[in-house]
């Protein structure tokens, strides 16, 4: 026995004090308090691999027309039926999961970039604060969908624009969260201590106030992920979002609206692909709402 | 009181101006000219000069930008918003036609939300950590995650197909059809645009009653022996009512996006499914009309909502 009678070994404790495996340790604590996180991260990642590498795992092709399997309902051969034209349907969810997770993905990326920036520059001036605020109250007046709809009628239909519409709506929202996190940190002390020797704005707005803000705004973002994705299909589903051509959740499903009498399978499965994502991604989040921002999982 | 009233509704004229000048800059912005879409793809090239300058003319776009914004926005007051496109009736009239169903859509949901919502949150939040919360609680997850359109289609495949007790899409007048076809075209449309709210309010009810009843005073009115009813509806309801009234706004901006998805599957005449149509259609006129019409209406809501909310909870106003 080497181990002392202290009960743990000295080493192993500096080891842990590493940053890695701190980050590691408090991510594990995580995931044992929320086992509903863990069901989410698994279906989440089970998802996008499968999505990635496609072309290995699913033996159709998503734009290949077979007439004999017209209107086949799902079995052996094609998992989830045939559609109109006799396209494999499962190919086609699992090839329009790449654009729906990467709508996602690209959403909630660039809505936290902009959100940072804005809500931080808008929290610790409140010159341009005043007005700052008063857009973005005004962008979030238009119901959601709406101002989607009206932008893509001035920009068209396609997986870039889809991109850019749903994050010029969503931006506001994170602005709002990053803003009220700068207000509350901006009058603490260290802050002042900063302003006193001298430091820039921009270190006393990115060194010092941005990590501060960092938990609600991850939280955010792992819901406008989901939020995202439902904005997508929505618009596709309407017809105004992702050109057919291209399979996405959305548009599979307006297809399948028309013959839901004949063949159900054609609108089911992906609704039900769509769903369990959004389910899942919830479930990321409000792990980690739980986690990381104790005060918002009190408030909701 | 009046002072905060009055300060809150002022704030609405600087947004509702910014809410006007985006509207009026997506047709701006939009390529193309307005012409075109008029004359449609094609004749564009066969059409004249003249007939073009015609139509611009007409359609009052010849003029200076700031000059037909003016005179747009003054329309808006008098109720006058632009013609459409294509029929050339006017946009007000248009949604006269089609304000009913709409209305109907989003009462409809927002009531099923709510007298199904607040219970559900009322028993999970009083039966805190018991069956009954967690299947609660399972739902209001749930009813979050799944797409409008997709829940319409279970519920038509189900209840419409198979076994036959709602019409799959339309819409019936509650004056002049008749109380009871109303319900049976409006049900499944209710339903549809209802569940996600009903998720959200049962959320809300379930997470502030649970704060009101860790209370001291909760405590105190249960050691005085007063009965649990009566505890949970003269202490705790009331308490717990404040962000209920706050998710009510929050549901209304929803129900409009939820309800232009709604009246698309069921094919239900209102303004949702003109707006979409518009879109289709780049009718412009009828798309800055209807952004106008649906924002005014949610910046009003919103601010019935602060005063109600000022009104019962008097901190809100001092701070």
């Amino acid at each position: 026995m080497t181990t002392s009678n202290r009960g743990f070994n000295p080493n192993e404790v500096r080891q842990a004090k590493g940053v890695g495996s701190r980050i590691y340790i408090q991510f594990m604590r995580m995931l044992k308090k929320n086992p509903n996180m863990i069901i989410g991260l698994v279906i989440l990642i089970l998802f996008t691999t499968l999505t990635i590498f496609a072309e290995f795992l699913v033996k159709y092709d998503p734009t290949a027309i077979e007439p004999i399997d017209r209107f086949m309902p799902p079995g052996a051969k094609h998992w989830f039926g045939a559609d109109v034209v006799g396209r494999d349907v499962y190919a086609r969810v699992i090839y329009g999961g790449r654009v729906s997770l990467l709508v996602g993905f690209m959403v909630a990326t660039f809505v936290t970039v902009a959100g940072l920036f804005i809500g931080l520059v808008s929290g610790y001036t409140p010159k341009l604060d005043i007005v700052i605020q008063r857009i973005m109250d005004a962008i979030m007046s238009f119901p959601t969908l709406l101002l989607a709809l009206a932008l893509i009628a001035m920009l068209g239909g396609s997986v870039w624009n889809v991109i850019a519409v749903i994050t010029i709506v969503d931006t506001p929202r994170m602005v709002r969260i990053v803003r009220s996190a700068v207000l509350s940190v901006r009058e603490q002390q260290y802050i002042d201590a900063a302003r006193g020797i001298g430091a820039p704005v921009s270190r006393i707005l990115f060194n010092h106030i941005a990590p501060n803000t960092m938990a609600p705004v991850i939280v955010q973002a792992t819901y406008f992920f989901a939020a995202a994705i439902l904005t997508e299909a929505s618009l596709s589903f309407l017809g105004l979002g992702i050109p057919p051509e291209d399979p996405s959740w959305g548009n599979i499903l307006s297809l399948g609206r028309k013959y839901l009498q004949q063949a159900f399978w054609i609108a089911f499965f992906p609704g039900l692909v769509l769903t369990i994502n959004v389910l899942a991604m919830n479930l990321v989040g409000d792990g980690l709402r739980d986690a990381l921002d104790p005060k918002l999982s009190r408030s909701v | 009181m009046g002072k905060y009233i009055a300060r809150r509704t002022l704030l609405v004229i600087p947004v509702l101006f910014i809410v006007s000048i985006i509207t009026f800059s997506i047709m701006q912005l939009a390529p193309g000219d307005p012409a075109a879409i008029v004359l449609g793809g094609d004749y564009i090239m066969y059409a004249t000069a003249e007939e073009i300058e015609e139509i611009r003319e007409n359609m009052g776009i010849n003029r200076p930008p700031i000059e037909q914004y003016l005179s747009w926005l003054g329309g808006f007051f008098v109720g006058e918003l632009g013609k459409s496109l294509f029929t050339t009736e006017s946009v007000s009239l248009l949604v006269s036609q089609k304000i009913e169903a709409t209305i109907s859509t989003v009462l409809s949901g927002i009531t099923i939300a709510i007298v199904l919502g607040v219970p559900m949150g009322i028993l999970a939040g009083w039966k805190m950590n018991t069956w009954i919360d967690r299947s609660v609680m399972v739902f209001a997850v749930l009813g979050f995650a799944i797409p409008g359109f997709w829940l319409a289609f279970n519920l038509i495949f189900v209840f419409s197909l198979k076994l036959g007790w709602f019409p799959v899409f339309g819409f019936r007048s509650l004056m002049t059809d008749g109380p009871i076809e109303f319900l049976r075209y409006i049900t499944l449309p209710g339903i549809t645009l209802g569940v996600a709210f009903m998720a959200l309010i049962a959320r809300m009810t379930r997470s502030s009653l649970v704060e009101v009843l860790s209370e001291d005073y909760i405590r105190t009115a249960r050691a005085k022996g007063l009965s649990e009813r009566v505890v949970l509806i003269r202490h705790a309801l009331r308490a717990a009512s404040m962000p209920v009234v706050t998710v009510i706004g929050l549901v209304f901006a929803a129900a409009v996006t939820g309800t232009v998805i709604t009246e698309t599957v069921f094919a239900i005449p209102g303004m949702g499914r003109m707006f979409v149509k518009a879109v289709g259609d780049r009718d412009f006129p009828v798309i800055q009309g209807l952004m106008m019409i649906f924002a005014t209406s949610y910046v009003f809501v919103n601010l019935l909502v602060d005063i109600l909310y000022a009104y019962l909870d008097p901190r809100v106003r001092y701070s």
